[in-house]
């Protein structure tokens, strides 16, 4: 376990020092030599020499993404400025057998960037122009080292926004986000990154750039980008992405509101979808993540809550008032014992200051702590909190929640020390519990942070082989040599030349009616 | 055909699944005569049916309720075709949570009702009359509504596939918010069958409107047209949808949905009447015609149905070129549409002659391509479907060949009927 003070650490399952998978992910230093040498005459030949790192400190930079928990130095990153150079290195590496990650910001929670030992990374942080901001379309049109919330401030004059607003949204690229399918607080209501690219230049992993979707919309066709899209690198790189643009709101209303527990702000947040109100973010925090907000940003939530909720309407003003009246009312009817409404930019600031720090503000009450990211039906909140409460009792480990609870994406921080022989394992048990609950519960593994290399293991879990076979046809058909960043996402590659099983019966588990088939 | 042993294959079939006949006339599919239908009730049994299709080499056209199997290009052979229409129930309905799950075979209408009655939509237009979920998210079917809520790939959130070899596969959750594994439920949208058999669904639901109002404004060029949607677009009024229609006679509408709280309607309606200004007019109904494809859907005599796309800021010289094309070849064309998403429906006489429709296609082709669209003939009479490219160009058909190659190397799903032959 290398977490330390203040850093997250793996969502996954109990590691040692070198995580058991990670070979298997990652390759090994020192194989594939003579690739690596060719893919960097290639890369040189085509770029400015800044743009090609084989030096090993320099090296070290890019060892890991936001999850630091995993660390693989790469063989050789390269940093292309455009499409061309990008496609020439990815031939390359196509030519030669070398596996390549793609990287922009870095700012992944699933290790998704992790470097492969023996190959090469390759970074989009110099692509980084704005092509077009085209109001008349309401598309933007992105390079993707572009950083999200730039995309909002290009556009911010013309009256329009881009709506994925992940929390890292100061700082990580639209190509990550779209090899995530990157989520944030206002999806409840505007829809994830999946919903927001309409088209995209993709370099395939075999080097040719071909264009999937773009201005207009339902391109004849099979959804190539529909599918590329959330595939964590794994099926090419975007060189552009073609974004929508939506019109900002006429009217936002913030308000926090204090509860007694987190049953209560569960109960009021299913009140509120129920009644027809379509928010464009509920948020919640338990009484943990609130210690650790105040200690950290002073946000002055209201004194002595079991739990909040952030909720933010927006839309015309007519709409917002009526929506206004109703979620007072309901909040309040669930036992809400103190509710404020932001009245200016800054109270709305101050609000949003206390939600989007949390993550960070945990560091303060803990040395270590474990971001997890699961996904539960929103009715099932109350119940899934209370098993957490109670794991957390059961195994004296501190769990902090912070999370959307308008569509049940849970985000549970689990806190340890380090430093403490045996916390960092009992840490990993008690995350792994809460994904089992979030599977048990019909859920999802992962909401929006992705699978990458720390979940790959629990894929099993939530799909079957044949589940997990069938997407690998995806995977042959656009990279059969298997180099688009390997070892991610699925525990197990497919061979893609393989004769695909052929199954006498229907599922076993589907035949005894212990599974269902859907 | 000579190469199957039709008594064994209808063995093998019917051992997997009961129901198993001998096809009629009215299970040809866009004039190509099919051999057999069955009718299996479970996911199970329609693996069951695949695998003894495959055991046996047939080609299989999957169907729902049949209501757009002559879209697209004609299958090159029909042995089986694969009826889903007895897989017609809704099997869950979590309205606290906002989803429905369904069989694939389950009219979307009998959808909307059972979830209708928790005040939920399913917000998938039906905009071909007597569509089932399965062939809907097949042909990527859409209607007004697509403006806010998006499309069938906004609102799938998982799905459950039949390969053609058999296997069973899902993909996605029943959950809103899921990014593990791949999203194989947008792969099979709009795939005409022609990668696995869709056999459920899970959907993300949108509560109903407590008030809904319409407002509807004439134009008469194809600049007003785009101007008014502009106008609505960019307004912060919301609008549930933008449409626009221009008929034969050439009476262009442009009709805009409010939906939302009786009280907010009301000012939003307001708002949309000042905004589109001198002969706008206000209704509690939708304009006749509202979300209904323009062309005739007569099996004898098949009108010509084309979709048309295009960037936003390219809908006046697509309008237009569309109306030119058409008065130079002397073909009567109307067209309605999802004018502020950028889609457009044309319908032109089912007897156009061939040359006329060739070259409306082509010139209004033209334009949508030059507007990052794209043009699909969708519906066409067998003259017309020889005599015009039915798709037109499709970017990364490579990639799309080899994605086909991978899921029925065999070519054995409605082989023909998809892009490029595929």
């Amino acid at each position: 376990m290398s977490g330390t003070h203040g850093t997250q650490t793996s969502a996954g399952p109990v590691l040692g020092d070198t995580p058991p998978e990670a070979t298997a992910a990652t390759g090994e230093a020192g194989e594939n030599a003579a690739g690596i040498a060719a893919v960097g005459r290639v890369a040189r030949a085509l770029m400015p020499d800044t743009g090609v790192i084989s030096d090993p400190t320099q090296l070290r930079t890019y060892e890991c993404d936001g999850l630091a928990h995993y660390r693989v130095t790469p063989a050789l990153v390269v940093l292309p400025e455009t499409t061309e150079q990008l496609a020439g290195v990815v031939r390359a590496c196509a030519e030669h057998g070398v596996p390549f990650v793609a990287r922009g910001s870095g700012t992944g929670l699933s290790g998704g960037a992790l470097p492969r030992a023996d190959g090469v990374l390759v970074v989009t942080s110099r692509m980084r122009t704005i092509r077009e901001v085209r109001r008349a379309d309401q598309r933007a049109v992105l390079e993707p080292g572009v950083i999200n919330l730039d995309v909002t401030r290009a556009a911010t004059g013309e009256g329009y926004y881009y709506a994925p607003d992940p929390s890292s949204q100061q700082i990580c690229s639209i190509g990550g986000n779209l090899a995530e399918n990157s989520g944030g607080a206002h999806c409840l209501k505007y829809g994830f990154t999946s919903n927001h690219v309409l088209g995209a230049e993709l370099v395939t992993p075999q080097g040719d750039v071909v264009q999937l979707g773009g201005l207009a919309p339902d391109a004849p066709g099979y959804d190539l980008l529909g599918t590329v899209v959330g595939s964590e690198g794994t099926l090419g790189i975007a060189t552009t992405a073609t974004v929508r643009l939506v019109r900002l709101p006429e009217e936002v209303r913030t308000l926090l509101v204090g509860f007694h527990s987190t049953d209560d702000a569960g109960a009021a947040t299913s009140a509120i979808i129920g009644s027809g109100v379509l928010p464009a973010a509920i948020e919640m925090m338990d009484a943990l993540a609130i210690e650790a907000a105040e200690a950290a940003v002073h946000c002055n939530y209201p004194e002595g809550a079991g739990a909040v909720l952030v909720i933010e309407l927006d839309g015309p003003a007519a709409e917002v008032a009526h929506e206004y009246a109703e979620v007072e009312r309901l909040c309040a009817e669930h036992g809400a014992f103190e509710q404020r409404l932001a009245i200016d930019a800054t109270e709305r600031a101050l609000i949003w200051k206390g939600r989007k720090s949390a993550f960070a503000a945990v560091g303060r009450i803990s040395p270590d702590y474990i971001v997890q990211d699961g996904v539960i039906p929103r009715t099932a909140l109350p119940e899934v909190l209370r098993a957490i409460a109670d794991l957390s009792s059961s195994s004296g480990v501190r769990v902090a929640n912070v999370f959307h609870a308008g569509d049940g994406n849970l985000h549970p921080l689990v806190l340890f020390d380090d430093a403490k022989p045996g916390a960092g394992e009992a840490a990993e048990q008690v995350s792994g519990a809460i994904l089992d609950l979030c599977i048990t519960h019909g859920g999802a593994i992962t909401g929006e942070h992705g699978v990458g290399v720390d979940k790959a293991a629990y894929m099993p879990k939530m799909f079957t082989d044949d589940d997990l076979d069938t997407m690998q046809l995806v995977r042959c058909a656009f990279d059969p040599g298997n180099i688009s960043n390997p070892g991610k996402v699925f525990p197990t590659p497919r061979l893609c030349g393989e004769v695909p099983g052929k199954r006498k019966h229907a599922h076993p588990l589907v035949e005894a009616g212990l599974a269902d088939a859907f | 055909m000579t190469t199957i042993s039709l008594d064994a294959a209808r063995t093998a079939l019917s051992s997997a699944c009961g129901d198993v006949t001998d096809a009629g006339p009215a299970d040809a599919v866009d004039g190509v005569p099919a051999t057999l239908v069955t009718r299996p009730r479970t996911t199970a049994e329609t693996a069951g049916v695949l695998q003894a299709a495959a055991g046996h080499g047939l080609t299989v056209v999957p169907r729902g309720r049949g209501t757009k199997l002559s879209w697209g290009r004609p299958p090159e052979r029909a042995d089986l075709v694969l009826d889903m229409s007895r897989m017609s129930a809704v099997l869950d309905h979590a309205a606290g949570d906002l989803i429905v799950h369904t069989e694939a075979g389950t009219l979307l209408a009998d959808v909307q009702r059972t979830v209708g009655s928790a005040g939920q939509r399913l917000s998938l237009d039906e905009s071909v009359p007597g569509s089932s979920v399965g062939g809907a998210l097949a042909t990527n079917t859409s209607g007004p509504g697509r403006l806010v809520v998006g499309t069938a790939r906004d609102l799938l959130l998982g799905v459950t596939l039949v390969r053609a070899d058999g296997v069973i596969a899902k993909a996605g959750g029943r959950v809103v918010k899921n990014v593990a594994g791949y999203d194989l439920g947008k792969l099979v949208i709009g795939s005409f069958g022609t990668l696995a058999v869709i056999t459920e669904a899970v959907f993300r639901l949108h509560p109903l409107p407590a008030a809904q109002r319409f407002v509807t404004v004439p134009f008469g060029t194809a600049e007003d047209a785009a101007a008014l949607v502009q106008t609505m677009v960019h307004a912060q009024v919301v609008p549930a949808a933008v449409e626009v229609e221009w008929r034969v006679d050439g009476a262009g509408t442009v009709g805009v949905a409010l939906g939302g709280t009786p009280a907010g309607v009301e000012a939003r309606t307001a708002a949309t009447l000042q905004l589109l200004g001198a002969g706008a007019e206000a209704a509690d109904t939708a304009p006749p015609g509202w979300g209904v494809l323009p062309w005739r859907d007569d099996a004898d005599l098949p009108e010509v149905g084309l979709k048309l796309t295009c960037a936003l800021s390219g809908l006046a010289p697509v309008l237009d070129a569309a109306r030119r094309a058409a008065a130079d070849a002397g073909v009567p064309l109307t067209l309605r549409g999802s004018g502020g998403a950028g889609v457009l429906y044309g319908a032109l006489a089912a007897d156009a002659p061939v040359d006329a429709v060739a070259a409306v296609v082509e010139r209004t082709r033209t334009a949508c391509t030059a507007h990052g669209g794209s043009l699909v003939v969708l519906e066409a009479p067998a003259a017309v479907q020889a005599a015009v490219d039915t798709w037109g160009p499709v970017p990364a058909i490579d990639l799309m060949r080899r994605v086909k190659e991978q899921f029925d190397p065999e070519r054995r799903l409605a082989p023909g009927r998809f892009v490029g032959g595929i």
